[in-house]
């Protein structure tokens, strides 16, 4: 009991199991939508993508540099969103070019400029030391956002993620809603940067929501499944990250990951199958036009 | 079965081109689809079909041409069976139910809408389907459940796109039976098909499509060897079975079987 309650003695790690643990509750509920759409790899890019206002932002300005970092977030999740639906180049390149490009940025300003902010290591692999109430209310508040938008457009998210293309007839509005649901993937990965780090928060997005489509063929148990591998993630994960001295988001990642091949050999082939086509609808959003002549 | 088509006019297009990027896939496409028509969109992949069928759910424009439809006009769409992703995690029940989602904000499902998709699965014989996983279905339930999604909104037309493709013959005949029914209730079906014998020649009325309208009427009209091969590219004889057209693919230079090279 003792490994469990000595480092909560420390307000810093206080904070840090709060925000991990509300981080991987809120990666993990914003990841089914990811996974179930086939954009694991956007979640990827706009991590990345978010690196690089999150640099340039602490240049311009410094006390803003969360909502710049924000904003650039957003934006880079619209451009791909509309680059991958209306031109000839595939969502993936899209977000290989778009995200990577402005990661390139951020590293060169952090080597240029260095950072007011946290190091690089720790915006790179994730931190509990330095985090502030601000984050935390942040984090909390786009928790909140989150769970309000999910509730209140429940049926659209269903919809559209299921069958674009139906919804789109059947009077939903399925751009908006995916700007939407770009805007809250954004959104939630600015919040957990801190925590989890640029290059591991994908990991997170994916992992939990893997894992619950392994255990269930229901998506409201998916939702609540993949919401507690999570937060437990995030929980154990922050213990772990304490105890070995590691960055917090590699440990998150890789007790996230120790659920998952603990999960695989318990369900076996029927988990995988249930996971199979995870990917099959990316090209469908992405060009629905071209879907048949 | 009636079908070609007297009642009021639904959606009608004049003279309408449309196409994707820089490819034009169908020209000057002038047609009226009525409140009683049954109609069958016939011709080979790419020659417009689905293009056809987009105009008409409005989810494509038009790049010339008009498209008018008649106010409050309630449409539902049918997909593709091999464009659905079977994995994904929902029952019959909840797929059924995405329908009603315009002008409800709860998650959940009412008592009342609860009572309306069991009706709706009722009516097409899969009520004991309604709490399985989709993957579990077989090709005939898989289309009756997107039928009763489709009929759930209460549709005046109701769009197919290739419903007999990928499935065995007797889901094909359950199929044409329980779109002849919807029909006699009242319900305007258009679909595509590429299939003549099987599901064209069952159809009241045709129209034969190749980038632009070959031909426009009922199986007697245009099931005819030029119509055809000005829709296929291929020349093919046409017999009669039963006062029904059969089709016979005719390969003039046909490869020996297992032969050498």
């Amino acid at each position: 009991m003792e490994t469990l309650f000595e480092p909560l003695s420390f307000a810093f790690f206080q904070k840090g199991l709060f925000v991990a643990s509300l981080s991987g509750a809120l990666l993990g509920f914003i990841g089914v939508f990811i996974v179930l759409r086939g954009m694991s790899y956007i979640g990827h890019g706009l991590s990345h993508s978010i690196f690089g206002g999150y640099a340039a932002a602490q240049l311009f300005a410094a006390q803003f540099y969360l909502l710049g970092a924000g904003l650039w977030g957003i934006a880079s999740a619209l451009a791909i969103t509309a680059v991958a639906k209306r031109s000839r180049v595939g969502a993936d390149a899209a977000i290989g070019v778009i995200t990577t490009a402005s990661f390139a940025l951020g590293v060169a300003l952090f080597a240029k400029f260095g950072s007011s902010g946290p190091s690089f290591e720790s915006a790179l692999f994730g931190s509990i030391l330095g985090i502030s109430v601000t984050q935390m209310v942040g984090l909390t508040a786009i928790s909140a956002v989150a769970g309000l938008f999910v509730f209140f457009r429940y049926r659209a998210l269903l919809f559209t993620t299921f069958d674009p293309d139906v919804a789109d007839v059947s009077g939903v509005r399925v751009g908006r809603t995916d700007a939407y649901l770009m805007i809250v993937l954004s959104l939630s990965i600015l919040a957990t940067l801190t925590v989890i780090g640029v290059t591991l928060v994908a990991a997170m997005l994916v992992i939990p929501a893997v894992v619950a489509r392994m255990l269930t063929d229901s998506f409201p148990k998916m939702l609540l499944i993949s919401t507690i591998v999570g937060t437990l993630s995030g929980l154990v994960g922050m213990y772990a990250s304490y105890y070995a001295g590691v960055p917090s988001g590699t440990m998150i990642v890789l007790v996230g990951a120790t659920v998952f091949g603990v999960v695989l050999a318990i369900t076996g082939g029927r988990g995988l199958r249930r996971s199979a086509g995870l990917d099959s609808h990316v090209e469908a959003m992405a060009q629905p036009a071209a879907a048949g002549r | 079965m009636t079908g070609t088509g007297v009642g009021s006019e639904l959606i009608s297009l004049s003279h309408v081109s449309a196409g994707y990027d820089h490819t034009m896939v169908l020209s000057d496409v002038t047609l009226s689809i009525r409140e009683d028509q049954f109609t069958g969109i016939v011709g080979p992949s790419g020659a417009g079909k689905t293009t056809l069928l987009r105009l008409l759910l409005g989810t494509l424009s038009p790049r010339t041409g008009t498209i008018t439809k008649s106010p409050g006009l309630r449409v539902a769409y049918v997909p593709q069976l091999e464009t659905v992703n079977w994995n994904f995690p929902i029952t019959v029940e909840e797929c059924v139910l995405m329908s009603r989602t315009q002008g409800r904000r709860m998650p959940w499902a009412s008592a009342s809408e609860k009572r309306e998709v069991a009706r709706v699965l009722e009516r097409l014989g899969i009520a004991d389907l309604s709490k399985r996983h989709i993957r579990s279905l077989s090709g005939g339930q898989q289309q009756r459940m997107f039928l009763a999604r489709a009929l759930l909104r209460d549709p005046q037309l109701l769009l197919l796109d290739e419903p007999t493709s990928g499935v065995d013959v007797s889901t094909r005949h359950d199929v044409l039976h329980l779109l002849a029914d919807l029909h006699e209730d009242g319900v305007a079906i258009v679909l595509t098909t590429h299939d003549l014998n099987g599901m064209a020649t069952h159809l009241p009325h045709l129209i034969c499509v190749h980038h632009r309208i070959v031909a426009d009427g009922t199986p007697q009209e245009v099931i005819r060897p030029e119509v055809l091969e000005l829709t296929f590219g291929a020349r093919m004889d046409v017999l009669e079975h039963l006062g029904m057209r059969v089709v016979i693919d005719e390969m003039r230079e046909p490869r020996p079987v297992g032969g050498s090279f």
